[in-house]
């Protein structure tokens, strides 16, 4: 046990040593496992079998050309070249938000294409700067929406896992943090019923489904509704983005884990006057450390995770 | 003697009071070449000040210094500005009194009111 969470350890190690970022996901049993990329790439595979596996993406913010990264379309391609370099191919791929920086065309167009290439099919949400076009929406849900219902949401099966994407950054209400609103409730409690609840649940969004830090609006206001919705199932993880930091917990039967962006670093929650961009020296930003202390250790039949300090 | 006095006294307050007439006038010719107006200023995702108090008719403009986009966004429907990128500004004249409350529709949780008083 000590020698796996060691492992384990390194492996979140060296994954923290990548700026440029994804995440690779592999189905166990229906428990779901992390590890860096870095480490799937490096080691020989450490979940016992693999059914099949899926990568995530996050916070790509194609069109970012501020400190501390003069470029995101050049970390995007190099964050897309990991996943293209695995040794196991993955099913597909998930985009967790905040594709572009600004919900230009150019921007959209530019990060499909760059996918496109890994051959692939992704999985979008949209994250709160995919929501910037006068229509509020439309640019990206043209490209990336297709079937999807309301601000873009949707669900689909794949090898016996059921997979929810939802969008927590329309219609965002003042004062408060993301929202997923009444009516993607309604349809979440209807795309679940009847379902068996020994079938294992992934749901992605963009911003965190649980309250990282308030004051930076880091949290989704109506979690709860979503949560209590995916109470009965056995296992359920949750992928999201926007904080550009990795941080995961477990609660109940519930694994919450957010990715790296593969744009820029943000401070750790409440280490900086604002969640702006941390300006890392240049030379650093591949090599972003330390803003996390959250790593997976693997129990028996599911994800266990040593909380992450606030800090 | 006592009723033209008077009159006199009639005459010098219209007088006066024609010249305090004049004087207003003139103020407020001069005052319009240059209309009131107040700035806040977006940093560290907040607006600077949260709450600014200015007099009807005046423009109030955003300034975005944050490297990172917002939007000012009027809670009830009174102004919505476009994305504002770094640099990027945003103006509304408000005219009649009231209390404005805004945010930043990307990150709610930045909020500001701009309250008008005559």
């Amino acid at each position: 046990m000590l020698d796996d969470l060691d492992r384990d350890r390194r492996g979140f190690l060296k994954c923290m040593a990548w700026a440029g970022t994804g995440a690779l996901f592999a189905f166990d049993g229906g428990v779901g496992s992390s590890m860096g990329l870095d480490a799937a790439l490096a080691a020989p595979r450490h979940t016992a079998a693999a059914p099949f596996t899926f990568a995530q993406i996050s916070d790509s913010h194609i069109g970012f050309n501020k400190p501390p990264n003069a470029d995101a379309r050049a970390t995007f391609r190099e964050a897309i070249a990991k996943v293209k370099a695995l040794p196991q191919r993955p099913d597909f791929v998930i985009h967790t938000g905040d594709v572009s920086q600004l919900s230009r065309d150019e921007e959209f167009d530019d990060a499909k294409q760059m996918l496109n290439e890994l051959g692939l099919p992704v999985f979008y949400v949209p994250g709160e700067h995919d929501m910037l076009d006068p229509d509020g929406g439309k640019a990206f849900l043209n490209r990336f929406g297709k079937g999807s219902q309301g601000a873009g949401w949707y669900s689909f099966d794949h090898r016996g896992v059921h997979f929810v994407a939802l969008v927590n950054v329309a219609d965002l209400k003042p004062g408060g943090m993301g929202n997923l609103g009444s009516k993607q409730l309604a349809w979440l409690k209807d795309d679940l019923a009847g379902r068996a609840s020994s079938q294992p649940i992934v749901v992605f969004a963009h911003i965190p489904l649980w309250t990282v830090y308030a004051d930076w609006g880091w949290g989704t206001d109506d979690a709860a509704e979503a949560l209590k919705l995916l109470a009965r199932f056995g296992s359920v993880t949750v992928l999201n983005g926007h904080i550009h930091q990795i941080t995961q917990k477990v609660e109940g039967r519930v694994a919450f884990h957010t990715a790296r962006s593969t744009a820029f670093p943000q401070p750790a929650p409440g280490t900086a006057p604002s969640p702006g961009p941390l300006k890392v020296p240049t030379e650093q930003l591949r090599n972003m450390l330390g803003i996390t202390d959250a790593m997976f250790v693997r129990g028996h039949d599911r994800i266990a995770l040593i909380d992450s300090t606030l800090s | 003697m006592t009723r033209s006095f008077k009159i006199l006294t009639f005459q010098g307050a219209a007088l006066v009071a024609s010249a305090l007439m004049m004087l207003t006038v003139s103020v407020m010719t001069k005052a319009a070449p240059a209309p009131p107006a107040a700035a806040v200023t977006i940093g560290n995702f907040t607006f600077k000040a949260a709450v600014v108090t200015v007099k009807p008719g005046t423009t109030v403009t955003w300034t975005n210094g944050d490297d990172i986009p917002h939007t000012v966004v009027s809670k009830d429907g009174v102004f919505k500005s476009r994305v504002l990128d770094t640099g990027d500004k945003f103006s509304f004249t408000f005219a009649k009194p009231g209390q404005f409350g805004y945010f930043c529709s990307l990150h709610p949780h930045m909020t500001g009111a701009i309250v008008v008083k005559a």
